[in-house]
């Protein structure tokens, strides 16, 4: 689980955002490391003000409503053909997404 | 390698395994999108298995079913409240560029079930936890040696798989049996598949993928006592067979056993188990690859199982195996020691069928103890993925019952069947295998023997009767085994006495 940001100080490095960048496969230049990370910074902390009037007795939400246990019945409905579905991808190959390999890393 | 009575020798091994079964639920687990195995690629998708822009994902409230009556099955407590998590990773076999999972808060946790060994013995697997989650899609690595990513140059994606609803079934660490500890992983594998198939909540095809295990291994030092803490774990992916889960898990066992013995130290990773060769080799190092910040689900409502919905599921469950086991047994006048090798060659259920088919408890058990696991044996397949069904046998048994062929002639139909050859009466029709029972053509037969054997007949009529056994094998040959042995005996013994 990523930190719970504090309110105070810099809450994302600039070590934070090349590992970040790292996981989500974004080549970063040293410049951009040094220019994203205060403007990480002052989005999660302006996101992490909500603390100061959220106390301790006031959980996390995850959803607006307060409803639980919205289900659909088990039923086949028509989804797209593998035509539609390929339709935008930029290369495919057996009637399959073409994407580029990952290095280092099995399925 | 070193053998595995010196890998045990210093080393207690302790194991732990991750289970994943894909539910047979018609649709997927977020969207309506059909689940049919093996159909064209990308065929059954949707922009929300796609993860399009805009489009939102509702439960499969059977799929949440099916996961709690699993829970329930092994005994776990059913959360009140539980969400889904996104567990974020940047890997094409999801396009959402996350798996919708359980986190910190699964379905079922805190459960244990009991595993019977081949020899009898019980031992009680705890359960950490069984949570909801999606499958991903499949990739196909072009252009590397093996189908593997290693040296390819791209990868084909089909998404059908992805958003069927999987549950994921963890263990405790399992501790107790020691040098038994890869026969208990296979044994684990094999109750949890009997279970799911009691259950009705997967068809638990191994080979299509349906049911997938993850096996955990580490070892502590004989001379570290029993309060040490565990060793370093190495997690062997995908090992689809139950035949290579206790292979791999004792293949992990010797080779980290020879690793420690030599100095070295275990890495944490995750590794390939390689059916062909029977050894693991390393995929990605756990300590750089998990980190998937995981966070609610913001697309999803909390499922709130109430009190009265689970009470309602509990009362579904089926029979537990033990229980099962031992009314089968009663019913089918099953000694102990035959129950206990028909569970262990994994054939109850392939029992159940033959019996269901008609054949005769005892039938049904030689078939698939003696001759269809010495076949599956010598193929390398489990039984049950032989090209038989228990129909098929039962209809085998029926052609041996009514006399139409003899035990012979019924296992070279079986050839024809396991060679895909169609129906044992369809093997029989077009190999001409019916045992001769014209009795016309038997006679001829007989007197040509006795023709043939002056000698031997004359021994017969001097009172020999044993000496007919030479008689009735000339006329077996001379009918190319066709025929029914005591029958041939009978006619035989009218002639010559």
């Amino acid at each position: 689980m990523p930190e719970t940001p504090e309110t105070t100080g810099p809450s994302i490095s600039r070590a934070d955002v090349a590992h970040l960048a790292g996981l989500a496969r974004i080549d970063l230049t040293e410049a951009e490391l040094d220019h994203l990370a205060p403007q990480l910074s002052v989005i999660v902390e302006s996101v992490a003000r909500v603390r100061e009037v959220a106390d301790e007795d006031v959980p996390p939400t995850s959803h607006p409503l307060p409803v639980t246990n919205v289900f659909r019945d088990d039923v086949v409905r028509p989804g797209l053909s593998a035509d539609e579905a390929l339709a935008a991808a930029p290369s495919v190959e057996q009637q399959r997404f073409s994407v580029p390999q990952i290095l280092g890393e099995e399925a | 390698m070193i053998s595995y009575v010196e890998a045990i020798e210093h080393f207690e091994p302790v194991i732990g395994l991750e289970v994943h079964v894909e539910l047979g639920t018609a649709s997927k687990m977020f969207c309506g999108c059909a689940t049919t195995f093996g159909a064209e690629p990308n065929s059954q998708v949707c922009p929300t298995c796609l993860g399009l822009p805009g489009s939102l994902p509702v439960m499969n409230g059977a799929a949440v079913e099916s996961a709690i009556r699993i829970g329930l099955a092994l005994g776990c407590d059913i959360a009140g409240w539980c969400r889904f998590a996104r567990k974020n990773y940047f890997y094409p076999d999801m396009p959402k560029n996350f798996q919708t999972s359980q986190y910190d808060e699964p379905i079922a946790f805190e459960g244990a079930t009991d595993v019977v060994l081949a020899d009898g013995e019980t031992v009680r697997i705890e359960i950490e936890r069984a949570h909801m989650e999606e499958d991903t899609g499949k990739s196909l690595h072009v252009g590397g040696a093996t189908g593997r990513i290693h040296g390819a140059s791209h990868s084909l994606v089909d998404y059908n798989r992805a958003g069927i609803p999987l549950v994921e079934i963890v263990t405790k660490p399992v501790i107790g049996p020691d040098a038994q500890a890869p026969e208990v992983a296979r044994a684990y594998v094999a109750h949890l598949r009997e279970l799911l198939l009691a259950l009705g909540v997967s068809d638990v095809r191994m080979e299509q993928g349906s049911l997938r295990c993850d096996a955990n291994v580490s070892l502590r030092p004989r001379s570290g006592g029993p309060d040490q803490p565990l060793g370093t774990r190495t997690e062997t992916k995908n090992v689809n067979s139950l035949r290579s889960v206790e292979r791999a898990v004792r293949h992990e066992i010797c080779r980290q056993a020879e690793l420690l013995l030599a100095g070295g130290s275990v890495t944490l990773e995750t590794r390939h188990w390689h059916e062909d060769t029977g050894v693991t080799t390393p995929g990605r190092s756990k300590e750089q690859a998990e980190d998937y910040r995981y966070f609610p689900e913001p697309d999803l409502v909390p499922v709130a199982p109430s009190p009265q919905w689970v009470d309602h599921l509990r009362q579904t469950l089926p029979e537990p195996p033990g229980e099962r086991r031992a009314r089968l047994a009663a019913q089918w006048g099953f000694s102990e020691l035959e129950m206990r090798d028909t569970v262990g060659a994994g054939a109850l259920e392939l029992v159940e069928s033959t019996v269901a088919c008609g054949a005769s408890p005892q039938s049904a058990r030689k078939w698939w103890l003696a001759e269809l696991s010495r076949r599956a044996r010598a193929e390398g397949v489990e039984l049950a993925d032989l090209p038989v069904s228990p129909q098929q046998v039962a209809e085998l048994q029926g052609l041996v019952d009514g006399g139409r062929v003899n035990d012979q002639l019924a296992r070279q139909v079986l050839d024809g069947v396991l060679a895909g050859e169609g129906s044992p009466e369809q093997v029989v029709t077009d190999r001409g295998l019916e045992v001769v029972s014209d009795d016309g053509a038997l006679t001829a037969a007989v007197d040509q023997a006795i023709a043939d054997h002056p000698d031997v007949a004359a021994k017969v009529r001097d009172g020999k009767i044993a000496a007919s056994g030479a008689l009735i094998g000339a006329v077996m040959k001379q009918l190319r085994g066709q025929a029914d042995a005591a029958r041939v005996r009978e006619l035989v013994l009218q002639r010559l006495t």
